[in-house]
């Protein structure tokens, strides 16, 4: 029993809760009481990863907590980290702050809808959530915190949003109720159909053998993580959603929330329906691969830079998707870190959008020129961003990308080089992506400074702080990317062990032993 | 000469019902004899003791000489562990609607007074008030904890008799809309009629199948009978509609909105949590004790008319302007719900426990949350009274956050979302339903995944008109003569802190209620 992880959810909690009874007019120790909390979650998270032990012996679950939760339904309060969920986990809580920071003044009058704090205590409420998604190892637990997120995100962006704001939000919390319900019927299922009375994720591996009842419950579940992450044709509530969240509800959605769906894929699906995942591997792989393209030619046609952000994010998903199910350890992993550094690329890429935005108060790509030339820092923060964004080498989603195209072009998980194919396909999406964001980028940044853009400020202190983090964790992990890695492949690993697929990294240790 | 036997009645084990029924005559009394200033003062303590004496006498009961083994006075009421859970809730949730009722200005001054005659202007300007109020509803929760206890189907009949008539007088009784009001009572009283004409056409269909009125009695005839027998089946369908009116499920659930609209809310209140407890009760006891035998001829058609109900509730709700109404159709799709628990039925006893221990829990947190939802409405006001108009809500997120936060939750609650007591109750009965269906393992594991599928699909568009409520209400611009929200009295605001703690206790911690509904369930019913 380690206490690691339910303090790590209750830190952020006791925080929002605290946050929220704050008086009315305290809207700035509000604020930096949220910023207080959430680097302390940072700090205990960084702290308790250090010591996760990634040698060859160690459990896969670390940090275990189990407490009987629900005995009637066989519910317990399980919580551990495998390396999946760890980094994850680490990209939440680095996220969080630097989002916090990021939206320092997005609550305040004269948009300000709905009190500051209130604002705030939901980022917490939301860290609170998404700690505890990528932690629970209880099926159950899982689904409550899956479908819990949503409040919190459901009114950041319908209260606090732009124009659209009750719009997108109403679509968004449909879109994944729906979704939600779906996997709650898989979860319903799962547990009759298993009849071991609990709904301990190790302990449910293997637990259903029968093909057909496989294939229902895996449906239920990829429906609802399809949805979630979104891949194509389940997407369209994404672009409408991240258009009108603020800039900092916006990177959480599309850095972590989304990533909920494909970390989903990986643990759940293929680990507890291994046999229906290499049913429905053909199918899946076309969705990537249909939506790495989709989404990349829709984005080079995008006037808003938020929804053209957002397409961008269902292109690298069709990736992060295609990795998962490519069956292979270097597609897997590299699926797992692109989840990690499309978060931080993604992520920076809307909150320099953001400023501009809330700069120019304009979305369109079309209101902007020749900021280069009056906000050069802000300018280059954007640029950096979109470099990464169109995974420039040295920057740390070349290294994701490669990994997967790369995974996917050598699994023999389906034949040799059926998959070949799809990679090759998804290789077009690499010129596509220079396209849409060295497009956005000459438009908004190059040519004569117009009008509009003339009095435009550059980044305050407050704003560097912002950025630089996350440009040093970019460039950081373009070229050392070990660190996650090690941490991501023995989790790896043993998802592949569990879907029984011959992991040739494996076989090859064994040989040489 | 033959001497008539006296009958035995176990008063001891009757006590609930009886002290309950007793403090509904002394409340006549009280209205005969008390001079008019005095009769509010003494009905309400009269009122709130009786039921809340009521339900200790249940708990005292149920710890220290446990569940009844058998039928009481002379096997005509089941006092069993559902009927002592269904009586605990009923009481506490009658307990609640009575604070509610308490509050001033939902009853009308004179009933008999034409709507906007001077009669009625007088009478209000004399400060009259029905009192009758109280011992009228003591006589309705009366009926309804009989009648899910009733271990005959005359006794049956006459506690729902007992229980609705009471109600279609208070429904005509709301101080505004006042024609509204009247219009929703003979309604009520029209259709409640026929469709008491429907059951006792039934019972008397049945007693010709079964040569008896007994639920173990039919149970027993239709252990050795055939059961294509025509009397039987007309008898079934026929006690079937009956019940299923009361609980309103589709095609007859076209009385619930207008009643639940026109009713002074906190009758509606009581009507969509007490009496939907009552007849959900009773519908389990003479579809699982009395016909339990023949599931496999009412199966098909319960199965059609929970996805049914379920369908029609949730769809209709959307098409509501009227926060009322919407909550009617609301409480038509959640009565599909619990169908779909009454559906689960298993081979073994056993298995029936936990469907069964579902369903309770549902009634629990779902009538609490209903009681919360409707106090909620009673709030806020406008110059005509309730601001029942949709529309009206726009904004009252910025006006006073704290009840649109709390109404909020109470709709999350009704849409089923995890960490609220809604969440599980869902959970529980598809759960039961599924697990029923796995157990069959041939075709009807089918269907009752069917029938969860669509219980699901019908959650997700009901999902749509909850958010919708709270859209409007947070995310819209307020109306500029937008309604006021009326500071809570005391009695308003123990309500709903009451309903608020258990959809958000229950929500984190069901196990101890889930307990307690599974402990009242493990005996199943008596025969």
């Amino acid at each position: 029993m380690s206490l690691w992880l339910p303090i790590l959810i209750a830190v952020p909690v006791l925080g929002a809760v605290l946050v929220a009874l704050l008086p009315k007019g305290s809207d700035t120790l509000a604020k930096w009481l949220t910023l207080g909390v959430s680097l302390v979650v940072m700090v205990l998270t960084l702290v308790m990863a250090f010591q996760f032990d990634t040698g060859a012996k160690a459990e896969r679950f670390q940090f275990v907590f189990e407490k009987d939760w629900i005995p009637s339904f066989g519910v317990h309060f399980g919580l551990g980290v495998d390396g999946i969920a760890l980094v994850l986990i680490a990209l939440s809580v680095v996220l969080t702050p630097i989002v916090i920071a990021a939206s320092w003044h997005d609550a305040d009058a004269p948009h300000a809808k709905y009190s500051v704090k209130t604002y705030f205590a939901l980022l917490l409420v939301l860290e609170a959530m998404m700690i505890g998604v990528f932690a629970a190892t209880d099926i159950f637990l899982f689904y409550v915190f899956f479908e819990a997120m949503l409040i919190p995100m459901y009114f950041m962006i319908g209260s606090y949003g732009g124009a659209q704001r009750s719009y997108a939000a109403i679509k968004f919390l449909l879109y994944s109720l729906f979704g939600g319900l779906l996997m709650l019927v898989a979860v319903i299922g799962l547990y009759v159909a298993a009849g071991k009375n609990t709904f301990l994720f190790p302990e449910l591996i293997g637990a259903i053998q029968d093909p057909t009842t496989q294939k229902w419950l895996f449906a239920g579940f990829f429906i609802a993580f399809a949805i979630k992450a979104p891949l194509v044709p389940f997407h369209t509530w994404l672009p409408d959603a991240a258009a009108q969240a603020p800039a900092g509800a916006a990177v959480l959605l599309v850095g972590v929330l989304d990533k909920v769906g494909t970390f989903g894929m990986l643990r759940f699906c293929l680990e507890l329906f291994p046999e229906a995942s290499k049913w429905a591997t053909p199918l899946v792989i076309v969705l990537s691969v249909v939506g790495i393209i989709y989404g990349a030619i829709v984005a080079i046609g995008q006037t808003d830079m938020k929804r053209l952000i957002a397409y961008t994010s269902i292109s690298h998903f069709g990736f992060i998707a295609m990795g998962v199910f490519a069956m292979s350890q270097t597609a897997q992993s590299g699926a797992t870190l692109y989840m990690v550094n499309h978060g931080f690329a993604t992520g920076m890429l809307f909150l320099a959008a953001g400023f501009l935005i809330a700069r120019r108060g304009s979305p369109y790509i079309a209101d902007y020129g020749g900021v280069q030339k009056v906000a050069p820092l802000l300018a280059g923060a954007f640029f950096i961003a979109g470099l990464a964004g169109l995974s420039l080498p040295g920057l740390s989603s070349f290294v994701s990308e490669f990994m997967v195209m790369i995974g996917t072009y050598s699994s023999s998980a389906f034949g040799s080089g059926a998959l070949g194919v799809a990679a090759v396909i998804s290789a077009v999406a690499v010129i596509l992506a220079a396209v849409y964001i060295l497009w956005m980028v000459q438009r908004v940044l190059h040519g004569p400074a117009t009008e509009s853009v003339a009095g435009m400020k550059d980044l305050n202190k407050r704003e560097l702080w912002v950025v630089a983090p996350l440009m040093a964790l970019i460039i950081g992990f373009g070229f050392f990317p070990k660190p996650l890695l090690d941490i991501i492949n023995p989790a790896v690993n043993h998802t592949l062990q569990s879907v029984k697929v011959d992991n040739p990294a494996v076989a090859e240790k064994g040989a040489g032993q | 000469m033959n001497t008539i036997p006296a009958p035995t009645i176990e008063y001891g084990t009757l006590a609930p019902l009886l002290l309950v029924f007793g403090a509904a005559v002394l409340g006549v009394l009280v209205e005969a004899f008390a001079p008019r200033y005095l009769r509010r003062s003494i009905h309400l303590p009269l009122t709130l003791l009786g039921l809340a004496g009521a339900f200790v006498l249940v708990v005292v009961q149920t710890v220290t000489s446990g569940v009844p083994k058998s039928a009481v006075a002379m096997g005509a009421v089941a006092v069993d562990g559902p009927s002592l859970f269904i009586w605990g809730v009923i009481l506490v949730l009658s307990f609640v609607s009575v604070l509610l009722i308490n509050d001033e200005g939902h009853f009308v001054a004179s009933a008999a007074a034409v709507p906007g005659s001077r009669d009625e202007e007088e009478a209000e300007a004399s400060g009259n008030a029905h009192t009758e109020v109280y011992p009228l509803v003591l006589f309705a929760v009366g009926g309804m904890m009989l009648f899910p206890a009733s271990n005959d189907l005359l006794v049956m009949f006459v506690a729902l008799e007992v229980m609705s008539l009471p109600l279609y007088l208070l429904c005509g009784l709301a101080r505004r809309r006042r024609l509204l009001s009247q219009e929703a009572a003979l309604k009520y009283f029209l259709l409640g009629a026929f469709s008491s004409a429907f059951f006792l056409y039934g019972i008397a269909m049945t007693y010709g199948y079964a040569g008896s009125v007994e639920l173990a009695g039919i149970s027993k005839a239709l252990a050795t009978g055939g059961v294509l027998d025509p009397l039987l089946l007309a008898g079934l369908a026929l006690l079937g509609v009956g019940l299923l009116f009361k609980i309103g499920a589709a095609p007859f659930q076209a009385w619930k909105p207008d009643v639940y609209q026109g009713a002074p809310t906190p009758i509606t209140a009581l009507m969509a949590s007490g009496v939907l407890v009552a007849a959900v009760g009773a519908v389990l006891r003479v579809f699982w004790v009395a016909l339990g035998n023949m599931d496999w001829d009412w199966r098909p058609v319960m199965w059609g008319v929970a996805a049914l109900t379920m369908l029609v509730g949730a769809i209709l709700a959307i098409t509501q302007t009227d926060i009322k109404r919407m909550l009617a159709y609301s409480s038509v799709a959640h009565a599909g719900f619990l169908l779909v628990g009454v559906l689960a039925t298993y081979d073994a006893a056993e298995g029936n426990e936990k469907s069964l221990g579902a369903i309770l829990f549902y009634l629990l947190v779902y009538g609490f949350t209903t009681v919360g939802a409707f106090a909620v409405v009673t709030m806020v006001r406008d110059a005509g009274g309730e601001a029942g108009h949709l529309s009206r809500w726009a904004g009252l997120g910025k006006r006073s956050p704290l009840l649109a936060g709390i109404f909020a939750f109470f709709l999350l609650a009704f849409a089923g979302i995890p960490l609220t007591s809604g969440f599980f109750g869902k959970y529980a009965v598809f759960t039961a339903a599924l697990g029923s269906g796995a157990e069959a393992g041939d075709s009807l594991g089918a269907w009752m995944t069917g029938i969860v599928v669509v219980g699901v699909i019908a959650s997700a568009i009901a999902a749509f008109f909850y958010v919708r409520v709270i859209v409007l209400m947070f995310f819209s611009e307020p109306a500029a003569d937008g309604p006021a929200v009326v500071a809570p009295s005391v009695s308003l605001k123990v309500v709903i802190g009451m309903a608020l703690a258990v959809t958000l206790v229950v929500g984190v911690f069901p196990q101890p209620i889930l307990d307690i509904a599974g402990q009242a369930a493990s005996g199943l019913f008596i025969r």
